[in-house]
């Protein structure tokens, strides 16, 4: 049923010539693919995919369409090639899917290799209810360090992609607040809803050990919040709260935590990213690393989030008055 | 006592599943935005409001009827903000909510083409 779905949703995707259409449906995208994790209980990866998938790709999208025309230009060409190609590669795909094991096969590689030692040994090497945190923050640590990596080196690219001057960045603090000034409802529950946002986000940060969650959930509805409260209250506000230059480098400070734990490992004598040596006890060890690197992870993503948000801001204040 | 709460909770599960169905029947059905958009937050409110409300009946005193109370708060406080949102920003775009008199030419008009 959600597969279909699914199915449904990403070829009215491609059919689609309004942008903005475009970006609410593929929004709706994430939502679904959100719940059909729930439905194979994959709490945590829905738990991302709804956040960041449903929430801030969503938000950024439209952020950047304020830059971008609405509608998408005709294509002039006929792309039979590529359908052919697309054909003949997902038709070796299935035919690839049949050697291998059947779902929930209990003799499947995938059951017999890593995963029993995760579930097993996890709870007296880590100490951590939540599995799915001790594999993404401990065994695969390295893996992790280069997803954050990844989403600061991205960060990186687009903000050198939209570089504003400061005449602009000046423009932006006197002129952008006046648009959502009568927006007193909106106003008034965003005020509400703010506190208890950047609460939860607080909590799903430190709670990923016991529950679902973790530092990418939590970067990203921090990041949230902001973004909220830069749209209704300007910009000017918010860079009263937190200076852009701050946000800018604390992108690069989350990843140098993750890494610097690292480093601090092998200085007391221990692997990279071998938490065990950080306290007297490897169990304490690992908790304290993983809460490190959880943090650097957060700390980085929701940076990253905002500064892009602040960026896209700028250059749309730019479009509008630096005629 | 029990069989009371699940006659009611029932009552209210089944009601809310109505109100939810109506919703999606309006939005299909009804002939312009603003209207459509009634249709939907019916969904939102008094649809997912109702069946919280059933479920939390169904939960007994514990941490999941907190849970279930936290979601129909926000529910209640982020669906409608929103669509009060879109609602006013469709008007500000100019788009004019359709009114009996829009329709009584509209009528006419088709009446008067045949």
């Amino acid at each position: 049923m959600l597969l279909s779905f699914l199915a449904l949703t990403a070829i009215a995707i491609t059919r689609m010539g309004d942008l903005f259409a475009v970006v609410m449906l593929s929004g709706i995208y994430s939502l679904l693919s959100a719940s059909l994790f729930l439905d194979l209980d994959a709490v945590d990866v829905a738990f991302t995919e709804a956040s960041v998938g449903a929430g801030i790709s969503t938000l950024l999208f439209l952020a950047t369409l304020k830059l971008v025309p609405r509608y998408e230009k005709k294509s002039r060409y006929k792309p039979a090639l590529a359908l052919g190609v697309v054909i003949v590669t997902g038709a070796l795909l299935i035919y690839g899917t049949l050697d291998m094991p059947h779902f929930g096969d209990a003799d499947a590689p995938v059951h017999q290799h890593v995963a029993p030692r995760y579930l097993n040994d996890s709870i007296n090497e880590v100490g951590l209810p939540n599995v799915v945190t001790s594999v993404l923050a401990s065994y695969r640590g390295y893996d992790t360090l280069g997803e954050v990596v990844v989403v600061f080196a991205a960060g990186i690219g687009v903000m050198s992609l939209l570089m504003v001057s400061q005449r602009t960045k000046a423009r932006a603090l006197t002129k952008v607040p006046a648009d959502m000034q009568h927006q007193i409802i909106l106003r008034i529950v965003a005020k509400m809803m703010l506190p208890l946002i950047l609460i939860f986000a607080l909590y799903v940060q430190f709670h990923g050990d016991y529950g679902p969650g973790g530092g990418f959930q939590a970067g990203v509805i921090f990041a949230a919040g902001i973004i909220l409260y830069t749209m209704l209250f300007g910009l000017s506000l918010t860079q009263s709260v937190i200076k852009p230059v701050f946000v800018e480098m604390l992108t690069a400070f989350g990843v140098l935590l993750y890494s610097g734990v690292g480093i601090v490992c092998m200085i007391l004598g221990g692997n990279y990213l071998d938490y065990d040596v950080l306290s007297h006890d490897p169990v304490h060890g690992q908790h304290l690393g993983i809460l490190l690197i959880e943090l650097g992870v957060g700390i980085t993503v929701a940076a990253v989030m905002i500064t892009l948000f602040f960026k896209f801001t700028w250059r749309t204040v730019k479009h509008k008055y630096n005629q | 006592m029990d069989i009371l709460l699940d006659i009611l909770s029932w009552i209210l599960l089944i009601s809310g599943s109505f109100f939810t169905f109506t919703g999606a029947v309006g939005l299909f059905r009804f002939p312009d935005f603003f209207s459509r958009t009634h249709a939907a937050s019916v969904t939102d409110t008094l649809g997912a409001g109702l069946i919280l409300i059933g479920l939390m009946l169904q939960a007994g005193w514990g941490l999941v009827l907190a849970k279930l109370l936290l979601i129909l708060v926000f529910s209640l406080l982020a669906s409608t903000t929103a669509c009060h949102a879109m609602a006013k920003a469709a008007l500000k775009s100019g788009l004019k909510p359709l009114t009996y008199s829009d329709q009584e030419n509209s009528a006419e008009e088709t009446t008067s083409k045949h």
